[in-house]
Parts: structure tokens; sequence; C-alpha cells
């Protein structure tokens, strides 16, 4: 009987896997079978003209992931070894909760505290400093009038990373064992040589499948970066323009639909999506299975 | 043992000078050491800094949302239905809320609970890994992904409706769910079990009398941090169960509901002040209540962890 | 410190009826206190019979009344104990009794343990270990260690010896110096033909005479060696056993060790630790291995040599 109960649970995990992509792909099936593959790089995107591409969201969807890449793993696997290797207990106890927490803010409340807080932080002193000091690099351009743009789009990504990679560095780096941190200091070795010869190289893998668990969340992330991109239509060199992503554009337009191939357009988005979501699991949970680390993915 | 070489020779050995320079000296830092040493504060003050910038950001976030929302709240404000969208109280939002988590948990956590138990007691090597890479790829589907899949699924044909938005959130909340009841489960000790086993206790009766209880914290708490985390979706509510009729308070989840985040959104999305006033106000309805029930499930376990003596 | 070098040995010289054994064991518990450290020249006099193995040697380590504590709990009453060098002194006694502690506590390996507080005075050539201006890495890079289990590095064999030397800033010829730490381990001849491969494939044996060779890469001063035999078969013990002698004329090696055979065979001076009444590690009798173990001048170190012997 209760073989039974279990094996069904099991078994509706499989269905709900299988139904999401069966109602994704029949759902795009109207754009794909128009569009095809061109969909993925071509860049017009007119709903009442029945033209849909979603090069421009893609392009816009790495730039944001990969700079919220960027920034959260360093700061993540810094925190990490700071709760694990640095921090004394009583501070561990209360820095940790606190950096889990962060990740429990909803993505809606950090759209709203980046569309009115950080934009106009960003528009007005990190982006014209940014291009004051960098500016002959073409994607530090000129400031715009909101800082809502793809850079400020990234920062609020990199704050929902970075407790990912943080929490799950600090559980690899604990894992790590003791009498091999202290036959390395026995040697005389610094902490940072500590952690550099003997901590990351046997975390390594771990620390990649993190990151990559980061950047398939920012890859999907859609309400936080919907409010503070900006839209727009257009490819910009510039970081300080604004753009839309993937996912801030099913949100931006499921309620106003113009006809049903938009409607399949976007199913496509969701294609796109789904198939960058599930290859950079499967990368991470491979990764990681061949570090033997199976309690990781938990999370 | 007892053969001793003169204390005074010097080691008979061809090998070039020590690298050792000289043992008795003062125990500072020698040769290269002062400069590994400063290397090595540095790279711990960058540690130190990013966990700072870190906890810096969440009291900034925090603070943020608490001094605007603070203003905005008020006891009416909770209680009574907005005039107009983006004006006045929020209690249909409230309601809203409680009724879609409320019905994703009553789905999610049985689920995940058998699912859980599934991996532990009857999975074999095969349909383990199957099962648990079925969990993990549901944990990295992104939720526009999972919303859009109840939205061809339902709401196309159906309409909104709350209980579309509680599926959803269901399917967000089952890999939470399940992986770390799994991991409670590890820990209750095979001991238990097989004392259970040894006293001709069938199998599921071994389940829910001993396995189960013992591990009844760990699974609370990974239950309320579920439901914290479903509590704040939006793409869901927006997908799913925006187009509702009327301003009023209503408790039926066959017909749309609105819900605290998406309240938010609508309100930021409009731009106008009175919403952006009521969704300060509604943020931090929102947050404290997924802040309190963090802060809850941490110390609930640590409790049960106590308690038990894991 | 009367305890561990002086005391008993003076008493014990004479002691041969069991009123004086117990009025000994009177005496010891009343000098254990850490107001009697007065520095003892015993040592280093000529015995009765002859010369000690400790005569004219420098002193590496003099340890005065020092006594370690975890948090609340007490590990280690004040012993005072000399550690001469260029000889093997070998730290024996039943387990829990302090002397991993005391080890451990030479090079600040302890640091890290949560609540460890030492009081005393380690000296190390005069300076004291825990001095305020003392820097710990290079305290370690003058005494090495060697633990119980061998904890090879997840790299290839030549690394792990490469590792210290390179952080040191000794890469000149630095294929010698891996060459000569692994001739002077005994375990060249074994690996030279697969210096690339991962050390974790060596054998138990081979992996802790790769951790030896890791630690005199670096040449230091002293070598703590805790139990390095233990998780090791009789041939691989054997090894090392040879080792240390071969070691001896270059290095001052403290080792802690279960086994009486070991210490027998191997160490010119040993300390008998053993748990006091309040089940607090404690120094009971130090003196030259043959006198330990032939002429014991404490009742409790010869039940415990002999009982070990059958």
């Amino acid at each position: 009987m209760l073989y039974g109960l279990c094996a069904v649970a099991g078994l509706i995990t499989m269905v709900v896997i299988a139904e999401v992509v069966y109602q994704v792909v029949s759902g795009a099936s109207p754009a794909i079978s128009r569009f095809g593959l061109g969909f993925l790089w071509h860049s017009t995107w007119k709903p009442n003209f029945f033209v849909f591409g979603a090069g421009e969201m893609l392009f816009a969807t790495l730039v944001t992931s990969l700079m919220a890449l960027a920034l959260a793993t360093p700061i993540g696997v810094s925190i990490g070894l700071f709760l694990s290797m640095l921090a004394p207990r009583g501070i561990r106890g209360v820095v940790g909760p606190l950096i889990e927490m962060l990740a429990a803010i909803p993505s809606v409340i950090l759209g709203l505290w980046g569309v009115i807080v950080l934009a106009p932080f960003v528009q007005q002193h990190v982006e014209p400093w940014l291009h004051g000091v960098l500016g002959f690099i073409p994607i530090f351009g000129v400031a715009q009038t909101t800082g809502l743009s793809v850079f400020t789009a990234g920062l609020v990504l990199t704050i929902m990373v970075v407790p990912i990679v943080a929490s799950l560095s600090r559980d690899l780096f604990l894992s790590v064992p003791r009498e091999l941190q202290d036959g390395a200091a026995a040697l005389g070795a610094t902490r940072w040589e500590v952690i550099r010869g003997v901590v990351l190289p046997s975390t390594s893998s771990g620390v990649i499948a993190a990151a990559l668990l980061g950047l398939g969340r920012a890859l999907g992330e859609a309400v936080a970066v919907a409010a503070v991109i900006g839209g727009g239509s257009a490819l910009h060199a510039s970081l300080f323009q604004p753009g839309t992503t993937l996912a801030a554009r099913l949100i931006d337009e499921i309620t106003s639909l113009d006809n049903k191939l938009h409607l399949a357009a976007l199913f496509y988005l969701a294609v796109i999506l789904l198939v960058i979501g599930v290859l950079t699991n499967l990368i991470a949970q491979a990764i990681a299975s061949r570090l033997g680390n199976q309690t990781m993915l938990a999370r | 043992m007892s053969a001793l070489p003169d204390p005074t020779a010097p080691p008979m050995d061809d090998r070039p000078a020590s690298s050792l320079p000289d043992p008795t000296a003062p125990l500072t830092a020698s040769g290269n050491l002062r400069r590994r040493a400063a290397v090595s504060r540095l790279l711990e003050i960058v540690a130190t800094g990013s966990a700072v910038l870190a906890v810096g950001v969440f009291c900034i976030v925090v603070y943020a949302i608490a001094s605007r929302g603070a203003s905005v709240l008020s006891f009416s404000f909770l209680t009574t239905d907005p005039s107009a969208p983006g004006v006045g109280g929020i209690a249909p939002a409230i309601v809203g809320t409680g009724v879609i988590v409320a019905i994703a948990t009553a789905i999610a956590m049985p689920l995940g609970v058998l699912v859980a138990v599934y991996l532990i007691e009857f999975a074999g090597r095969r349909s383990g890994r199957v099962v648990r890479t079925a969990l993990d790829l549901m944990n990295g589907l992104p939720t526009v992904v999972v919303a859009l899949m109840v939205y061809g699924l339902l709401v196309v044909d159906h309409g909104d409706s709350a209980i579309a938005a509680s599926i959803a959130l269901a399917i967000i909340m089952l890999p939470l769910i399940a992986r770390s009841s799994h991991q409670v489960l590890l820990l209750v000790p095979g001991t238990l079990r097989e004392a259970a086993d040894a006293l001709g206790v069938s199998r599921w009766r071994a389940v829910l009398g001993v396995v189960l209880p013992s591990a009844l914290g760990g699974i609370v708490t990974a239950t309320i941090l579920a439901a914290a985390r479903a509590a704040g979706e939006t793409v869901p509510l927006l997908f799913l169960t925006s187009l509702v009729v009327g301003n009023t308070v209503h408790v039926n989840p066959l017909h749309a509901m609105y819900g605290m985040p998406y309240v938010v959104f609508q309100d930021l999305e409009s731009g106008v002040p009175s919403g952006i006033a009521q969704a300060w106000g509604t943020a931090f309805v929102l947050m404290a209540f997924i802040l309190a029930a963090n802060v809850g499930a941490r110390v609930f376990l640590a409790r049960n962890r106590s308690r038990l003596g894991l | 410190m009367t305890l561990g070098d002086g005391g008993p040995i003076t008493l014990g010289e004479g002691a041969s009826s069991g009123t004086e054994v117990v009025s000994r064991r009177v005496r010891i518990q009343t000098t254990a206190r850490p107001q009697t450290t007065t520095p003892s020249q015993r040592a280093t006099s000529p015995d009765r019979d002859g010369a000690s193995a400790a005569t004219g040697r420098a002193v590496v380590f003099d340890a005065r009344g020092v006594s370690v504590s975890y948090g609340a709990k007490r590990a280690l009453a004040p012993i005072t104990m000399k550690i001469y060098r260029n000889l093997i002194t070998a730290l024996i006694g039943p387990s829990g009794c302090g002397k991993t502690t005391l080890l451990r506590s030479l090079n600040r390996m302890n640091d890290s343990v949560p609540g460890f507080k030492l009081e005393g005075q380690i000296l190390y050539h005069g300076h004291d270990v825990y001095g305020s201006a003392v820097n710990r890495v290079e305290v370690r890079r003058r005494i090495g260690m060697v633990f119980q289990k061998p904890n090879p590095f997840p790299k290839s064999i030549y690394d792990n010896i490469a590792w210290a030397p390179r952080n040191l800033g000794l890469k000149q010829d630095l294929d010698e110096r891996v060459e000569r730490a692994l001739r002077d381990a005994a375990l060249w001849d074994e690996v030279k033909d697969r210096l690339r491969d991962p050390a974790l494939g060596l054998s138990g044996g081979q992996q802790q005479r790769l951790c030896i060779a890791r630690a005199v890469a670096i040449e230091p001063d002293v070598l703590l060696l805790d139990e390095p035999a233990s998780a090791l078969d009789p041939i691989s013990t054997l090894a090392i056993e040879e080792l240390m002698q071969a070691l001896k004329p270059r290095y001052t090696i403290v080792i802690v060790t279960h086994n009486m055979q070991q210490a027998a065979r191997t160490a010119d001076r040993t300390a008998f630790f053993s748990l006091d009444d309040n089940r607090v590690g404690t120094l009971i009798e130090y003196d030259d291995t043959e006198k330990i173990f032939m002429r014991p001048a404490d009742t409790r170190t010869r039940d415990y040599v002999t009982g070990r012997f059958g």
C-alpha cells in the first residue's frame, strides 16, 4: 500500500517533467513551424505584424546572466570561504542565516527596490564613474536617464545568485577533511595557501556546479529583471542601455496578447528557457556527481 | 637506543646547506613569509569584505522596504478591500496568498514526503537515480516555464483560477520538500529501523510509526521554507490568477484571486504614486511574513535537533 | 616539573618497600602543582649508572607548567619537561591522557580547535611558542608534523612534496629537493618512475612515508609524529621506525605512540602520561627509554609498561 503511494508520487515527478515539456513545446509548435531555428537569432519582435524573433532577448539574457555569474561566483565563493574557514563560530551562526535569508527575499521585492532605490543610485553614481574610468571600452557607455538598464538587471541578478553560490560553496568547503587542511598547515603554509593548495582544488568541480546552478537561476529569473531592465528592442553595445530578456518579455506580454501566434511565440521563448535551464542543470548534476556529492543539489 | 652519537659532531652529510637558516632565531616571520602572510591577510580581508557586503545589501533592502512600508501600514491597510487597483487596503491579496499557498502546501507536502520515503525505503539504484534526477530538473525549471505549462494545461481553456496558481506553486515546492525530507530521513538512525524490523512490524507501520515521526521536525522545517518561497513567487499569480473580478475578499479557489506578490508587481508596473505606496506596504507585509517564517523554521529546527540529540 | 623529571626518579631510586611506594604516590600528587615548577637539572646531569641520553644536549623544547583545556574540560594537567636536540622522544600512555594534545601544542596545531586554551609556557630554543610576536606559520615551518592517518593531498606524488617548498620560495633545484626528500623517506625507489601519478594511489604505508617526505622536504628543525604507524601494517611500521633512526642525526623527533615496543625500539627518551584522579592527562615519568622500561621509578609506569608486555 505504502509502496504503491510512494511509487505513484515518484511517478508524478516524472509525469510533471514530461508534461512541462509537452505543454511548452505543443504551445510553441505554431511558432516553431513558422519560424524554425531562425527564431533564435532574428531580432525583430512585432506582434501586430506577426513577426517574431528572440535574438535580442537571448542576447540580453546571456549578457545579464553572465554578468551576474562573473560577479557572483567570486563574491559567493569568498563568502563561502569566510563562513567555513575564517569566521569564528558565533559570527558564522549569524552571518550564514542572514545570507541565506537574502536568497529568501522575493524577486518582486528586489525588483521594487531595484527600480526605486538601486536604479537611480546606479544611474547617478555607478554608471558615470564606470564610464569615466573604463569608457574607452564600448560596454561602459554613457549613463541613460533612468538607470533602468542591462547593467542594473545584472546587479539585481548578482544579488540573487550570490547567496546560492555562497551557501553551496560553504557546504563544499566544510566537507574538505580537517586532516588535509591540518596537513597543509603543518607544512608552514599560510591560510590562503591552505585554501588555494588544498581546499579549492578538492572542491573545484563542486564550485563550478554551484556556479552553474546560480547561472540557471539567473537565466530563468523574470520579475526582478523585467522591473529593472527597462524594456526596449534594440541591441546595444553598452550595458547602460535598456533591454529585455526572454523571461522578462514573457511576463510583460502574456496578459496582453495580440494574436494566437503571439502566444505561440511566447511559448517558444519558454522552450528556449527550458532547454537552457535543463542543460545547465544537467551539466551541473554531471559535474557534481563526478564529485560524488549527492547533497549539494538539494537546494 | 643506547648507542649515542656524539652530540657535538655535525651531521654526516654532503647535502647543501639547510634551507632553514637558523632554528634558534626568534619565531617571527622569516624568508618570504612576510610577503606570504600579507597576501593571505589581504585575501582574508577580501573574503570578510564579501560577507559584509552581502549582509549589508540584505540590511539595505530590508531597511528600505521596512522604512517605506511602515508609513503605509495600518490596521485598515491590512483588513480592507482596495477601492480601486493600487488604492486602499490589501485584504484580498493577503487572503488570496494564504489560500493559494495553503492549497499548494497541501498538494506538495504529502507528495514530497512520499517521494522522499520512496527514495529511502523502496527505490532501487536505477529508479532512485531517475527520480532524483527528475527532482533536480524540476528544481531547476524556471518559474516562467512551470507557470506557462499550467497556463497551457488549465488556463487556456478554463480561464484564471487560484487553484491553477496553487498547482504551479506545488510544482515549485515539491522538489524542495522532497530533497530536504530525503536528507532528514537519511539521518534517521538505521538502528531505529532495524529495531522495528526486529519486532516484526510491517514496513509501512515502521515508516509511519518510527521513521517519519523522528524526522518530522526536519520535514516541517523544509515545508515552511518551501511555503515561504512559494508565497513570494509572482509569475504563477501573474500567468494564472491575475484576471480577478471585483476588489473584495473571497475564498473560492476556482476563481481568480489576488496574491501579495502580484499586487506589488501590478503597482510597480502602473507607476502611479498611490500604487507605489501600496507596493511598499504590501512588500513590507510579504517580506515580514517570509522572514518570520525563515527565522521560525530555523529556530524550530534547532530546538528539534537538540531534542533529538542530532 | 619535579613530577616530570626529578621527583619520582629521586624518590624511586631507593624505593623497594611497599610503604615507600605509597609515600611516593602521595608525594607525586602533592607535587603535581604548578608552583613546583623550578627548572630541574636532573636529566642533564649524569645518572648514577652513567650518562643520560640527554647529557650535554641542547634543549629544543622547554615546557614549563604547561596545561591545556578545551572549553571547561581540562585535557592536560600542568607538566614540565625538556625535549633534547637530535634525540627521539616518545610520548606514551593510555588513550585520552593528553599526549597528542601536548604534541599538537608544540607547533600550535591546536589553535584552530574551538575552546583551546594553554597555560604555562612552551619555550622553543628559548622563545615562547605562544609569545605575542610569534608567527604561527613560522612555527609550523620549523616544527613539522606527521599525522596519525596518512593525509596526502589529492595531487601527484611529485606535487605533494614540491608544494611546500614552492610556497616557501625554494624553487631552485626543486627536482633534486623532491628526490632527496623521497630518498630520506625511503620511498624513492618505489615511486621514482611514477612521480606524476596521484598520491592517493599509493598504499597506506607508502602514503605515510610520503607524508614524512613531504615534511622533510622543507628541512624543518623538529619532526612531530602523531602515532605515525598506528594505521599501518607491521612491515610499513618497521620501515617508518628505520626511517626515524636515519633521520635522527638531522632532526629532533617527538613521537606519540600507543605501541610500547615501538617506543622501546626507537626512542632515546620516553615520557609516560596517564590520567590522574580527575581524569585529566598528566605526565607521570620522563626519563631515558631504557630506564622507563627496565627500572621505572613510578609504579604506574611499571604497571603500564609491564602490563603491556604481559
